[in-house]
């Protein structure tokens, strides 16, 4: 006997359920909170430049979060969103990426652009909305994006980059299809990864997105970042059942869960996944378990909803210094000059914040640019009228007025 | 040139794309093997594989989340919703999604790939769920383009027209006329304008104006009109966003009068906005109030869909009021 989809049924004749439980997923971890290889783990191939290019992320990183945040405090901008107690599972995840390769990300994930390359001038830019912004002013701090870099710009509503990634890697895996078999007739050459929190996955669109990467084939690696929190919801109010692996395993596809704070163990696993997706074009799920240490953003209080004792129990688990002390123990890290390359820094994005908070808004073109590829006649009869208007009333519309063409 | 039915049409449409672009795909509930419930893709994955031509599963956000990612990526997205009574699971993805793409990312990225067909409207005792014209929802939406066909000929032409355009359109196929409208359609390529209303018939003492399935029963109203020593001028909009004030605001001025037709419910319909634009327009011009004859504010009904659509004989009353007033 068989079921519709010819796996064989495996028939029993006691009655039981199996219990939602009933998975229980370990969780890769390579390194301790020494930065020492646990006995019987095996550390990934990761060469000095890029072990060191992670460390140098995931610290820039932090640094570029601590001055944006009291710079939001400060009224300098708007809004903004930490990566704090992420930053190894998001950085070492990048790294063990090609440059070819789509980024799909939620928002929290500033380590993965700096890691690709995106200047602090270009993250500067985008959080003062400046004339120089890629998106051209129009989202709020932390919704970056760049072509050039393969990092799909953010998008707030929550989940539905999933489903886009499901799509983006079915075009990527298009090439390689030999048109007559439908078969893959070579690796695929640039994968996709979706980034995604636990809350997000939630959402219909992470339901839609992996059952079709399943089906499909989609060469795309889901990457649910679990740091424990969505806002204020803890994760066990979130879901029941063992986290967003176990769906992954209902979905068909294949799943690992890792130590989110083990930046060594999150490379291993995501460069296993990149593999696995571009040989077979098929999807995969990663789980990272990691802790979100700050407030979910700007706008939010976590002393309302969390301890300060469970805070505390985290803190000391810094992803970065674990790495940092496996750096150490490699003798690939010199500490001498550590402090003064923070010192110098801290500096560089002081600066970088100065330089682009002065910089002019977008222009007015800007206001009806990218709705459509041409303005639409609507849009461009409302433009000039809007011009018009502006023209006659200057003082009201400072940053624009003086610079109507 | 052919006789086709509308499907045969848009078949044709799709399998020139499908040939034109290694890498467009078609995919959507059904629509493999099977060709689509109405059986608009037939044959299509027999000459295109299974690759490019598939079956979804049932999830519309997927699909357009599919379509928004495979479009961005570069590929020729051709999506199909069911019935656009099943467009609403999808409308996050198209409406913060689709139509934002270009603008949020700054030209970074752009879904201008993507084409969602679409059957809408009644006519074929479908009820509340399967009669549904929900384009005044899109129209709402900067970013998008909004398409409807008349018959099999517009459907090839305007459906090449929404697949080259670099934006993303809804092609909203008016499904009664599936198989009821036949004519001769060219068997090559050959597109047809989007932005661009069309003068199906010139007079001179009101204009009407409709789009898609209606624009049938606005032809049957002119004819009554006819009888009855009344000139029409009939327009079909056939593209709703971006549509194009010129054309009827010139037709206004001439006339000095303005019937407007849609299935969908009155309140906020697209003719809300195109009767406050024309009286905008042509304020100094018009001889009479602009009329609207639309579906009511009720869902789509079942036993009373007679009742409950603008028919030709609401239409002609509606033009003998504009006539009179
Ligand atoms: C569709 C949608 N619903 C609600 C929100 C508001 N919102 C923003 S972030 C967030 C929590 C997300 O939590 P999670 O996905 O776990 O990611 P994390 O913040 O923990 O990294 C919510 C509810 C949204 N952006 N989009």
């Amino acid at each position: 006997m068989t079921n519709p989809n010819n796996v064989s049924l495996n028939l029993s004749h006691a009655l039981e359920f199996i219990d939602g439980h009933a998975l229980n997923i370990p969780t890769i971890t390579l390194l301790d909170q020494n930065g020492n290889l646990i006995d019987g783990a095996h550390a990934p191939e990761l060469d000095k430049d890029t072990a060191l290019r992670i460390y140098d992320t995931m610290r820039f990183i932090r640094l570029l979060d601590e001055r944006m945040q009291a710079a939001q405090r400060q009224g300098r901008i708007s809004f903004y969103m930490q990566c704090l107690g992420e930053e190894a599972a998001v950085t070492a995840s990048a790294a063990a990426l090609k440059d070819d390769d789509m980024i799909m990300a939620q928002y929290r994930e500033q380590a993965a652009l700096a890691y690709r390359g995106f200047t602090l001038e270009q993250f500067m830019n985008q959080m003062f909305s400046n004339e120089k912004d890629l998106g051209k002013g129009r989202q709020m701090p932390i919704h970056y994006g760049s072509n050039e870099l393969n990092y799909l710009t953010i998008s707030s509503p929550l989940g539905t980059q999933i489903p886009q990634a499901t799509g983006y890697a079915y075009g990527q895996k298009l090439k390689h299809i030999d048109a007559k078999t439908g078969e893959l007739n070579s690796q695929i050459d640039a994968v996709t990864i979706c980034y995604f929190g636990e809350g997000a996955a939630s959402e219909g669109d992470f339901h839609a997105g992996l059952n079709m990467a399943a089906v499909h084939g989609s060469p795309v690696i889901f990457f649910a970042r679990n740091n424990g929190y969505a806002i204020s919801t803890p994760a066990d109010e979130q879901f029941k059942g063992d986290g967003i692996a176990a769906r992954g395993v209902g979905y068909g596809i294949k799943t690992i869960r890792v130590d989110g704070g083990d930046a060594l163990a999150v490379y291993a696993a995501t460069k296993l996944a990149r593999e696995i997706a571009s040989k077979n074009g098929e999807p995969v799920l990663i789980e990272s378990i990691a802790y979100r240490l700050g407030a979910h953003s700007t706008s939010d209080d976590p002393s309302g909803y969390r301890s300060k004792d469970e805070e505390a129990q985290f803190r000391d688990n810094c992803p970065i210094e674990r790495f940092k002390k496996w750096l150490l123990n490699q003798g690939w890290l010199d500490l001498s000059e550590d402090d003064a390359v923070k010192e110098k820094l801290r500096e560089d994005i002081l600066n970088a914040l100065k330089v682009a908070e002065k910089v002019a808004k977008p222009p007015l073109e800007d206001l009806i640019s990218d709705v459509y590829d041409t303005p639409i006649p609507a849009l461009q009869k409302q433009y000039e009228e809007l011009k018009e208007h502006i023209l006659q009333n200057p003082d009201a519309y400072p940053t624009t007025a003086g610079r109507i063409k | 040139m052919a006789k086709m039915n509308m499907l045969h049409a848009i078949n044709s449409a799709l399998d020139i794309t499908m040939a034109e672009h290694p890498q467009a795909c078609i995919f959507g509930e059904d629509v493999g093997y099977f060709g689509g419930v109405f059986r608009a893709t037939s044959g299509l994955q027999e000459k295109y594989g299974k690759h490019r031509v598939f079956n979804t599963p049932l999830t519309e956000q997927g699909i357009l989340g599919f379509a928004n990612g495979l479009a961005a990526f570069g590929a020729p997205a051709l999506a199909e919703i069911q019935f656009a009574d099943y467009i609403f699971p999808a409308f996050d993805q198209i409406v913060n999604e689709s139509a934002k793409f270009r603008y949020r990312s700054g030209n970074e990225f752009n879904v201008g790939n993507l084409t969602i067909r679409t059957p809408y409207g009644g006519g074929i005792a479908g009820g509340l769920y399967h009669s549904q014209s929900p384009e005044a929802y899109f129209a709402h939406t900067p970013g998008l383009k909004l398409v409807v066909p008349r018959n099999p000929y517009q459907a090839k032409g305007l459906l090449r027209s929404c697949i080259k355009d670099d934006n993303p359109v809804i092609f909203f196929e008016p499904k009664r006329l599936y198989r009821a409208s036949v004519g001769e359609v060219p068997e090559d390529d050959y597109s047809i304008p989007l932005g661009k209303a069309e003068i199906v018939r010139e007079g001179k003492d009101v204009t009407l104006l409709a789009w898609g399935a209606q624009m049938e029963i606005l032809e049957q109203a002119a004819d009554k009109a006819e009888s009855a020593g009344i000139s029409c001028e009939v327009i079909d909009l056939r593209t709703i966003l971006p549509w194009d004030v010129e054309t009827i605001a010139q037709s206004v001025m001439k006339t000095g009068r303005l019937v407007i037709s849609h299935e969908a419910p009155i309140t906020n319909g697209f003719g809300a906005e195109i009767a406050a634009t024309i009286q905008q327009e042509c304020f100094l011009h018009l001889e009479s109030p602009i009329l609207r004859v639309c579906g009511l504010d009720t869902p789509y009904p079942l036993a009373l869909e007679k009742e409950y659509v603008p028919d030709a004989l609401k239409i002609f009353a509606a033009i003998k009021k504009s006539v009179e007033f």
